[in-house]
């Protein structure tokens, strides 16, 4: 049988081994489709192997939290947890409101007012993750007696970062406010958060 | 580069080259799988499995290391981990199932490798250190195979924990204190479950690093052939990509369509029901039975039920370990100059009954430990031992082989209704293996 690389045998006559060839013969086709159904077949074995990273059920199913909101007074606040990260809920006072809403939006490293960050009648429920935009360290403030920064809302003593009465970023290196969770008031004193 | 007319290694592009003449890692995997690897023209599908156990391996590695991410060391949590993996982790089902059934594909393919080369004689003169580092590995994957069962943490784990690390008691004087030092307890529990755990992670790098040896041992004489007849000439060989390039990829289609289908349509049904149940250090299941893929092994370990100068508990280890020991020295016990089996009349027939005695000792060895089938279980027991240490060395030195053909061109032209090129008249017997 002829073959592409062609060892004719020693001795023979290589008249008969010599067939026309087509370029781009059949074969290279073959081949070529051969080849890429394979590439196709492992990508596809790749996408378990890949997704298995993603978070598992059990994990999303904890994306919910509930918090109760009618022990928390004006000028308290309670840390609970959401997604396995520390949940910032905060009843504002008046005055902390009129600080918040005081504040020019040029001042801010990343300006958002507080309405923007509380659900329409419940600006005084400030609600965050606890967690620096800087580096993801837990910033103080949210219990009584802590450091609250010059601002009055969180301060982060890792590396400085200040937060004021709306979690807004005034001073120190984190880029962001804190993040306000997507979150439903399923009644007055409930907030279902996630 | 086992032939002189082996292809040399032409980088293509600029940056090939650069990188040949300053790693030749691509020179490497040309002379190794490439087109500068020559290889016998003539060898038939069973030549397919060495690369099916590689690739059985490599999807062992892969979707084990993913496996890992998810599973948890510890008693309390094993069997809920494995689970958590089935219900609650992306394509969790897919990846253990895969991994289960793998193993088994891993041995299936490794079984047939094994007779492939007790078939052709490729344990033979110049192969030996390529049939024992073959050995090596297999006993490397008994043991990863054992401790990888272990880790769901089922009632078949557990007693099969038991169970194998049993045999080490079977010791004289320092049994138990070397099983107890195994297990770090008493039975087996955590310090047991997070070394298992360790060394099964471990070892299969070590068989990848053997196999390794494995090829590099094969590639200095040679790959054997059908015909078992030494290649004499360039046109006894073709490159091996592409022309087994193809063949393995092709039989790689087969086999994963097999394996496909077990994961996907029967992923329990080479397991045992027991191991759905948590391990239990206070109730055993009706029987302990290993996967299949142990079962001869484990019907010669309980072949052996009554004491004889030393305890029969001693004897079944000694055994069961011995019948895989017994094939180290396989090149040796077959003194025969002929390499394939289809020259030799006589030991064909023995070989194929070999074949039924371990397909017998794999029934006994699945089945309870019954009068009947240990009965059984003896006498195959009994003439495993007898093939390689008596019938073996009888024959190999009273049978009159065929005439073998000159050449393996010879031979497929033969085969194919061809002439010899070189027009030799198939000479009388030859006897000698160049």
């Amino acid at each position: 049988m002829a073959t592409v690389d062609n060892a004719v045998p020693p001795g023979e006559d290589p008249a008969p081994f010599h067939e026309a060839v087509d370029d781009p013969r059949r074969r290279d086709f073959i081949n070529i489709a051969a080849v890429a159904w394979a590439g196709v077949g492992g990508a596809i074995v790749v996408l378990p192997l890949i997704n298995q990273m993603s978070p598992s059920a059990d994990v999303l199913a904890l994306s919910t939290t509930e918090v109760d909101l009618s022990k928390i007074e004006a000028g308290q606040g309670v840390v609970t947890s959401f997604r396995k990260q520390p949940l910032f809920v905060r009843h504002l006072t008046p005055k902390e409101i009129a600080e918040a809403d005081a504040v020019p939006l040029g001042e801010l490293r990343d300006p958002q007012t507080l309405a923007d960050r509380t659900k329409p009648g419940k600006t005084n429920w400030l609600i965050t993750l606890g967690v620096c935009t800087h580096l993801g360290c837990i910033p103080l403030g949210i219990h009584e007696g802590e450091n609250r920064g010059q601002f009055g809302g969180y301060f982060c003593p890792c590396h400085g970062s200040q937060y004021d009465t709306a979690a807004r970023i005034r001073k120190g290196p984190a880029p962001k406010n804190l993040a306000v969770p997507p979150y439903t008031f399923s009644s007055d004193t409930t907030v279902t958060v996630g | 580069m086992s032939f002189p007319w082996a292809k040399h290694y032409e980088p293509k592009f600029a940056l090939t080259k650069w990188v040949d003449e300053r790693l030749p890692l691509p020179r490497l995997v040309y002379n190794a799988v490439g087109a500068g690897y020559p290889v016998p023209r003539n060898l038939n599908y069973f030549w397919n499995f060495g690369v099916l156990a590689g690739a059985a391996l490599a999807a062992q590695i892969v979707t084990g290391i993913v496996l890992a991410m998810h599973y948890a060391a510890n008693g309390g949590v094993a069997f809920d981990s494995v689970e958590h993996i089935m219900r609650d982790v992306n394509a969790g089902w897919f990846l253990r199932y895969a991994h289960a059934n793998g193993a088994s594909m891993f041995f299936i393919v490794v079984y047939i490798h094994i007779f492939r080369g007790l078939y052709y004689g490729s344990y033979k003169a110049p192969r030996e250190i390529v049939w024992l580092l073959g050995v090596v590995i297999f006993l490397l994957m008994m043991a990863t195979a054992f401790m990888g069962y272990v880790l769901p943490w089922g009632q078949m784990s557990f007693w099969g924990a038991q169970v194998i690390t049993g045999f080490f008691s079977a010791i004289p004087i320092v049994g138990d204190t070397i099983r107890v030092w195994l297990l770090g307890g008493y039975a087996p529990d955590d310090a047991a479950l997070n070394r298992f755990f360790s060394l099964h992670y471990l070892l299969p790098f070590v068989i990848a690093a053997v196999i390794v040896l494995h090829i590099w041992a094969l590639h200095i004489p040679g790959s054997n052939n059908p015909t078992g007849v030494d290649v004499k000439g360039e046109q006894d060989t073709v490159p091996f990509h592409p022309y087994y390039t193809a063949k393995d990829g092709f039989g790689l289609g087969i086999f994963l369509v097999l394996f496909a289908f077990l994961i996907f349509f029967a992923p329990n049904y080479l397991g045992h029901p027991d191991n759905y149940i948590p391990a239990n250090p206070l109730a055993t299941p009706a029987h302990i039975v290993p996967e299949w893929y142990f079962w001869p092994f484990y019907a010669i370990l309980r072949a052996f039920t009554s004491d004889f100068i030393l305890p029969a508990k001693l004897w079944g280890v000694l055994a069961m370990f011995g019948s895989i020991v017994l094939l180290f020295f396989l090149p040796w016990l077959d003194s025969s100059p002929v390499r394939s089996t289809n020259y030799r009349p006589l030991y064909r027939i023995f070989f194929w009954v070999l074949v039924a005695d371990v397909l017998v000792l794999g029934y006994c060895g699945g089945s309870p430990a019954e009068p009947a089938y240990v009965i059984v279980s003896q006498i195959a027991a009994a003439y495993y031992f007898a093939h390689f240490l008596v019938i073996l060395p009888i024959v190999s030195r009273m049978e009159r082989p065929r005439p073998l053909p000159n050449s393996i061109t010879e031979a497929v032209l033969a085969k194919h209704g061809g002439t010899s090129p070189t027009e030799t008249a198939m000479s009388g017997s030859v006897l000698t293996a160049e």
